[in-house]
């Protein structure tokens, strides 16, 4: 018997023993702790409210990615459908918003119930393909969702089931939470429910659904043996991510007030799958990067005049490079190279400003 | 107990499986052939990877394959793979717990069952350390802690000494010899390692080109003519 095993037996009792964090586990817990202290307090003090919109966007779209990067990452399938779920989510939740008074946080639940159904049935035929069929699929489905949307129109207010009233001149606006109907209020609501997602996927992740989707993007022979379902956590998966997407669909109707089919475009998929790579679809940071690319980027170019039409051309290139020396992503790439820096300067600084000092 | 008989498997005009019909008792058996004799076709249709075009398997009384491939692992089939199959992104100790979960043995004693398989393969590594930093023996053992942890049936090991260095072999030798009283499961293991086959096994059986040639002791089977024509290819 080997010592480290023997050791770890003792210490075990036959009841679940909690294991105790390491060092570096508990640094990346306090600087996470630090960092959303900073956002939900600091930051809307300090931003003007252009940013703080664009915050409330960013805290969104991380959302997003944050669920397409569980399916891309964690369980190797490629969606090309996303815009066309969060639009399911917003149209549900703006229905929901105008047809009941619903507290804000049912609502949001509801909305992403009722994606998750959506994406269900979407996920269902499509789970039986792969890779670049799975992501053509998808899209051909987010293309006719699209279609859908643009025919009956996001509710504005009206009467019946689609709520629509296209010829009113003064459309209300979709309502917010009373707790948050200031634009920085929202941003923190926005922020708080964002947690909650990320806080529902570590805990997919690190439970038996994490060691499952792991076993089969390494190996579906693999996962068989092991007997895990294979197509029942797939499909947890694919229910996962339309959830939050969908959540994330209900914080977006309340955040701009207006919604239109406009605000979905198909291609809007594409970026988002772009970006989601770029941020990294390994580690959770790479949602928030990936948010910050998707919405503060464009903001920060228009806002200097730049047109964000360059996005685009920037973004292939990003894309080019984290499949060519990243593939773990921004939030893997720039923490490495950054100790690597930390490690040069180090050497640097030891060996003396004279030179070789030794 | 496991009966196969006639079980025959064919991809398009090849014919993997030729109608092989054996009885393996309990123990340890060897399974022997030279490449492509069909031998990780078996344990695929064992695993339920493979459908057959014809016969049956009974493993302990039970139709194997009627059940669902993976409810095979609940029931209590369990694998390692030619080509090593640990998960690297997990800890030694979730991939071991991976298979306990899903093998509905309850939660209670799952850290204990698992740190259990872990010992009894002898892996010298932190049952925390993620698998991507293990060498490429003591991933083997994770595999075949994988394969024991809870209470498994049928263990089927498919060249687990493939690769490793002679020291490494011997120590997976002792870890086989051991798992048939260790865990009560009935254990077939393939290699082309015929020292680890005949430390391991008290019987075992021979395919060739789908075909069984041979079966018996050990011993016996690896001094038979058509076993040595089979893989010296001598005519």
């Amino acid at each position: 018997m080997s010592g480290t095993v023997r050791a770890t037996l003792e210490r075990a009792s036959p009841a679940r023993i909690t294991r105790k964090p390491t060092r570096p586990q508990l640094i990346k817990a306090s600087i996470t702790t630090v960092l959303l202290l900073f956002a939900l307090f600091a930051l809307p003090e300090l931003l003007s409210l252009y940013y703080i919109d664009t915050m409330t966007q960013v805290a969104v779209y991380s959302m997003v990615t944050l669920a397409l990067g569980l399916l891309v990452g964690r369980v190797g399938l490629f969606s090309l459908g996303q815009a066309a779920v969060l639009a399911i989510g917003a149209w549900a939740a703006a229905r929901l918003l105008f047809a009941t008074t619903q507290p804000y946080p049912l609502v949001l639940l509801e909305a992403g119930l009722i994606t998750m159904v959506a994406g269900l049935l979407i996920g269902l035929p499509a789970l039986r393909l792969r890779g670049l069929y799975l992501a053509l699929i998808t899209l051909m489905l987010a293309g006719s969702i699209t279609v859908v949307l643009a025919t009956v129109n996001f509710p504005n207010g009206g009467h019946g089931f689609l709520g629509y009233n296209g010829g009113l001149l003064h459309i209300p606006p979709i309502r917010r939470p009373s707790i948050a109907a200031s634009d920085p209020a929202y941003y923190r609501y926005s922020v708080v429910i964002a947690i909650v997602m990320f806080v529902l996927v570590l805990a997919h992740i690190k439970t038996r659904p994490g060691r499952a989707w792991a076993a089969i993007r390494q190996s579906e022979p693999a996962a068989l043996a092991a007997g895990i379902n294979i197509w029942f956590y797939k499909l947890w998966a694919f229910a996962l991510a339309s959830f939050i997407t969908g959540v994330a669909g209900g914080v977006l109707a309340g955040a701009i007030h207006y919604l239109y089919s406009i605000n979905f475009p198909t291609q809007d998929s594409i970026t988002l799958l772009a970006v989601t790579l770029m941020g990294g679809v390994f580690s959770l940071w790479g949602a928030v990067v990936a948010g910050f690319l998707y919405q503060f980027l464009p903001a920060l170019l228009n806002n200097w005049g730049v047109s964000a039409d360059w996005l685009i051309i920037l973004f292939g290139l990003g894309v080019l490079q984290v499949l060519t020396t990243a593939p773990a992503g921004l939030a893997d790439q720039v923490p490495r190279d950054l100790r690597r820096l930390r490690h040069l300067l180090g050497r640097r600084l030891r060996r003396g400003p004279g030179g070789d000092g030794a | 107990m496991i009966e196969v008989d006639g079980l025959t498997v064919r991809y398009g005009g090849v014919t993997s499986l030729d109608a092989m019909s054996l009885t393996f008792e309990q123990g340890t058996c060897g399974l022997i052939g030279p490449n492509g004799a069909g031998k990780t076709t078996f344990f695929n249709v064992l695993s339920g990877f493979v459908r057959p075009a014809a016969g049956a398997v009974r493993a302990f009384g039970v139709d194997l394959l009627s059940m669902a491939h993976y409810r095979r692992a609940r029931w209590g089939v369990r694998r390692t793979f030619q080509t090593e199959q640990a998960i690297e992104e997990l800890s030694v100790f979730d991939n071991v717990a991976m298979v306990h979960e899903h093998a509905r043995l309850g939660g209670a004693s799952r850290r204990a069952d698992v740190l259990d398989a872990i010992t009894f393969t002898g892996l010298d590594a932190d049952p925390e350390t993620t698998v991507r930093t293990l060498g490429a023996g003591q991933r083997r053992l994770v595999e075949v802690a994988r394969a024991v942890v809870g209470r498994p049936r049928l263990v089927l090991l498919d060249e687990p000494a493939a690769g490793l260095p002679d020291g490494e072999t011997s120590h997976l030798a002792e870890v086989i010899q051991r798992i048939p009283e260790h865990t009560g499961a009935l254990t077939i293991l393939v290699d082309h390692d015929m020292s680890l086959v005949s430390a391991c096994c008290a019987t075992t059986a021979v395919l060739d080109f789908g075909k069984l040639i041979a079966s018996g002791p050990t011993a016996a089977v690896l001094r038979d003519d058509a076993v040595i024509r089979a893989y010296l290819g001598v005519a």
